[in-house]
């Protein structure tokens, strides 16, 4: 137990990054199980209207914030070090601070339900529906904080993983070598550590708001209440991609491995990965086609959104390429990395519809737009991520998840999404507007919707064959070796799982498919040659965390004391953290 | 799909249909939407039948050779860069157009009426005639309307499906959605941007009617009330109650809603004509009396969050208001 909190080793931190994860990821499910309870039938009175909004308040933040980024954070953090050779990230203490500061920050959103004030003005959070004035109780306190303080470590592991990958990489390890994945992750904590400010500044002005009366969205004092939405979704488009590109790079990873051939176009899936970065930036006010920017700005932004599809396509195209002529073996991580393409598709041609703002005034708003986020969230980043746990999983634990199992678990998951997702496209064509708790049965969408709900809980099965598949391979499943698939990168080439210090000896990188060039790359010894010195562990990033989250608490509970107590603790700790002699 | 659209493109059960347009802006969009929807589906067919081709084509069988390295093709790259890229401007074209058709200048002689959204519920002021009214929005069939719109708290947006996309109404801004309909009928809608606790409770109805009947209707809500000596003694009993000052205050009546020549409330809305409307509270209850009793028993178990508090009336009271409420026609 000690050794899991005082852990700076990165394989031990993205097992931590994975398991909270996942946690949070059922405990997000559950919340969209009663929403779709709820909206089984017209005018149902299961929960009450002010639990609805909290509900799906909670839903999406828990399922933005809470599993999906530190569900690709775990996989940043065990495999990239391994996919470039290093022994471990550039700052291991500051990676574990990372890994405190999330957990307690979920925590900390997550308390919001003891006090039955969880968040309740939607997860993109309108002004000025929640300005004090409309919004008096707790609830957006919660919210404004938790998620400052879940910025704090997304940017701390950004800047983290950057650093790791241009500075860490292997002798040989040219940039036009590095594996997908691991230059996915690169653009995505670019995105990260440019992102994260602007929703930063959105929300400290929101907090002065609320806490110290200013009146930034204030329009008695001349205040826009667009700013908000310009701050938001200048953030919150780029989020998407953040969201996207990692799950984007997991699938051109499982692809070639099990194609048993290289990644189609290298060079341009890259470099679309990349553009899909940059050109996120331009597009943000797509989520405000309705808010009278005039028709000027709605063309703009509606050509740049339809410009972001094009090296989008390019990727499927390259994917689908890849497959072509090759050999493929249905795993299941494979079919997860299939059904990503297939899936994410959908939300991708739905998205187009939304880039052209007329057709977006009747769209946005409704459950049309609910089927478009989570054809590209669900059928798109949790697809992916599950074919990197299918894929991974041996790596991590030596052992494989059982296959039968693992298959189960796709073609049910696969059926259960598209009866949840595919009947909103109608629902909101239909006219139900996105976050009503009830709506009337003249809509003619009831039936619509009970499907909806039954897709929903068919995908709540399908998680059941997941949750057993690890509990028991963890233990009991076959042994993997080195590597089970005959995969192309570095991970495969030591030991599942690997040592603590991962390398017996850096490896020379010859070429950017090293296990399957002909120039092979020289054998890695099975025993050290020499000592090596990895460091040990460190309790500080934990209570620097402590502190951080007291200060979020001392901040809803209006207590000044409890602030300045844990900031107090906070410098202390950071202080400490700076002189620990590391080198033990 | 296509099924589906064709299914719902001939109205009918779905009052909130955007498939069935009823106004000039509801068929741009639609004639816009299903452009995409037939190319968008051609994509998909196209992507997910290489995806079914690939996957039984190149199954792994065993004792093949390895399979050759192919690392690229800079031809094909190129080619499936530009396919998308004129498939968008194909759907980049007529939106700009769309754009310019349906958001530029109101044309002359277009009927403007101010929106102002309330939490839960929407007030209407007709510029020319100076009539206000909630919820129920009255327009001349055939007519071009202009509605400029803005809120008196939070956000919220104006969507009649079937009549055109939506607009949000936001407080210190004035937005605008123009459009024309094009026949006679009532078309539902409500409140499209999250805003508080009722939110799935703020609907609304636009009666669109030949311009006789809206002339007449626009006549009718010019009308002042009926004097009190000329009402029911069971209606002057409610007029009473109405003006009734209460404790605390802000259970009183007269402090929110106004009745021409008895209140000038402005926080909820104006009553004068209350009684020829066919639904309260937001389009959640009809106008009966029934309705009626039941929203002045408990506002806030008809609407959670509602603004107007439970005013804790007496039977004979609630009787008595609804006799004066219907009076208000």
């Amino acid at each position: 137990m000690w050794k899991w909190i005082t852990t700076t080793d990165h394989k031990r931190i993205g097992i931590l990054y994975g398991v909270t994860a996942f946690v949070f990821f059922l405990i997000g499910g559950l919340e969209a199980l009663f929403i779709r309870l709820q909206l089984a039938k017209p005018e149902n009175a299961l929960v009450s209207a002010e639990t609805f909004n909290q509900l799906f308040t909670m839903h999406g933040t828990t399922m933005v914030f809470l599993a999906i980024m530190p569900m690709s954070a775990a996989f940043f953090n065990y495999i990239i070090p391994l996919q470039i050779g290093a022994r471990d990230v550039a700052f291991p203490r500051l990676n574990a601070f990372s890994y405190w500061v999330f957990l307690l920050g979920g925590l900390f959103l997550n308390a919001s339900f003891l006090f039955g004030a969880a968040p309740d003005g939607g997860w993109f959070g309108y002004l000025n529906l929640t300005s004090r004035q409309y919004s008096p109780g707790i609830n957006i306190d919660f919210w404004v904080l938790g998620l400052q303080v879940l910025g704090i470590a997304s940017l701390a592991a950004g800047f983290n993983f950057i650093v790791t990958i241009v500075n860490m990489r292997a002798p040989g390890m040219r940039m036009m070598r590095l594996p997908v994945f691991t230059w996915m992750t690169l653009v995505t904590q670019i995105i990260v550590v440019t992102a994260f400010p602007v929703i930063t500044v959105g929300l400290v002005f929101l907090m002065f708001d609320r806490f110290f009366g200013t009146t930034f969205y204030s329009v008695a004092a001349g205040g826009d209440l667009l700013l908000w939405q310009h701050l938001f979704w200048l953030f919150g488009h780029p989020e998407v991609y953040i969201l996207i590109l990692p799950a984007m790079g997991i699938v051109s990873e499982v692809l070639p491995t099990f194609s048993r051939k290289p990644l189609f176009g290298y060079a341009v899936v890259v470099y679309s990965g990349a553009l899909i970065g940059f050109m996120g930036w331009g597009v943000w006010a797509h989520h405000m086609f309705a808010s009278g920017l005039g028709p000027i700005a709605d063309s703009v932004f509606g050509a740049t959104t339809m410009m972001i599809a094009i090296p989008t396509g390019v990727k499927i195209f390259n994917w689908l390429a890849t497959m072509w002529g090759g050999q493929i073996r249905f795993t299941a991580a494979m079919l997860f990395a299939m059904g990503f393409i297939a899936m994410f598709v959908i939300g991708g041609l739905s998205g187009v519809m939304h880039s052209s703002p007329p057709a977006d005034l009747q769209q946005t708003d409704t459950y049309f737009v609910v089927a478009h986020i989570h054809y590209v969230l669900f059928g798109g980043a949790i697809q992916g991520l599950f074919a990197g746990i299918y894929y991974w999983f041996p790596k991590m634990t030596g052992r494989l998840l059982n296959e039968k199992l693992g298959k189960v678990h796709f073609w049910v998951m696969l059926v259960g999404m598209n009866l949840a997702f595919f009947p909103m496209h109608f629902i909101g064509l239909l006219g139900m507007p996105r976050r009503i708790y009830t709506y009337r049965a003249e809509l003619g969408v009831a039936d619509m919707n009970l499907v909806s709900t039954i897709g929903a809980h068919i995908i709540a099965v399908s998680l059941l064959f997941f949750i057993y598949n690890v509990w028991r391979s963890w233990r009991k499943g076959e042994v993997a070796g080195n590597d089970p698939w005959g995969g192309a990168t570095l991970e495969w080439t030591i030991p599942s799982p690997p040592p603590e210090y991962n390398f017996t000896v850096i490896p020379e990188v010859l070429s950017r498919l090293p296990r399957w060039s002909v120039t092979q790359m020289k054998a890695i010894p099975d025993v050290p040659p020499e000592p090596i010195h990895m460091p040990g562990g460190s309790y500080w990033p934990v209570v620097a965390a402590v502190g951080i989250i007291g200060m979020a608490s001392g901040a809803v509970a209006h207590t000044l004391w409890i602030v300045l107590a844990s900031g107090a603790l906070l410098v202390f700790s950071i202080f400490r953290w700076a002189f620990e002699p590391f080198e033990v | 799909m296509g099924a589906l659209l064709a299914t719902t493109a001939c109205g009918g059960p779905f009052p909130q249909s955007t498939l069935h347009p009823a106004g000039d802006l509801g068929f741009e969009i639609d004639r816009l939407f299903r452009l995409i929807v037939w190319l968008a589906a051609g994509v998909f067919v196209i992507v997910e039948g290489l995806l079914i081709y690939v996957a039984i084509k190149y199954r792994a069988r065993p004792g093949q050779p390895p399979p050759p390295r192919v690392h690229g093709h800079t031809l094909l790259e190129i080619g499936w860069t530009l396919a998308p890229a004129v498939i968008l401007i194909i759907v980049a074209v007529p939106t700009i157009q769309t754009i310019l058709r349906t958001d530029g200048p109101a044309p002359a002689g277009a009927l403007e009426v101010s929106v102002i959204g309330h939490q839960w519920w929407w007030e209407y002021r007709y510029a020319e005639s100076g009539v206000v009214t909630a919820n129920e929005l009255h327009l001349p069939v055939g007519r071009p309307v202009v509605l400029s719109m803005t809120s008196a708290d939070v956000i919220h947006s104006f969507w009649a499906p079937r009549l055109g996309g939506k607009r949000d109404v936001i407080q210190g801004r004035t937005n605008r959605l123009r459009f024309t309909p094009d026949s006679v009928g009532v078309f539902l809608g409500q409140c499209a941007e999250f805003c508080g606790e009722s939110h799935a409770n703020m609907g609304l109805r636009v009666v669109v009617e030949d311009s006789a009947s809206f002339a007449a209707w626009l006549v009718e809500q010019q009308r002042p009330p009926a004097p009190p000596d000329s009402l029911s003694a069971a209606a002057r009993e409610g007029l009473e109650a109405f003006r009734r000052i209460r404790d605390p205050a802000s259970n009183t009546c007269i402090i929110c809603h106004a009745v021409q020549g008895v209140s000038g409330g402005l926080m909820g809305p104006n009553l004068t004509h209350v009684g020829s409307r066919s639904r309260i509270a937001g389009d959640m209850l009809p106008n009966t009396a029934e309705g009626l009793a039941q929203w002045l028993r408990d506002p806030l178990a008809v609407k959670p969050g509602s603004k107007m508090p439970n005013p804790g009336l007496t039977e004979p009271e609630i009787a008595a208001l609804v006799a004066y409420l219907q009076s208000l026609r």
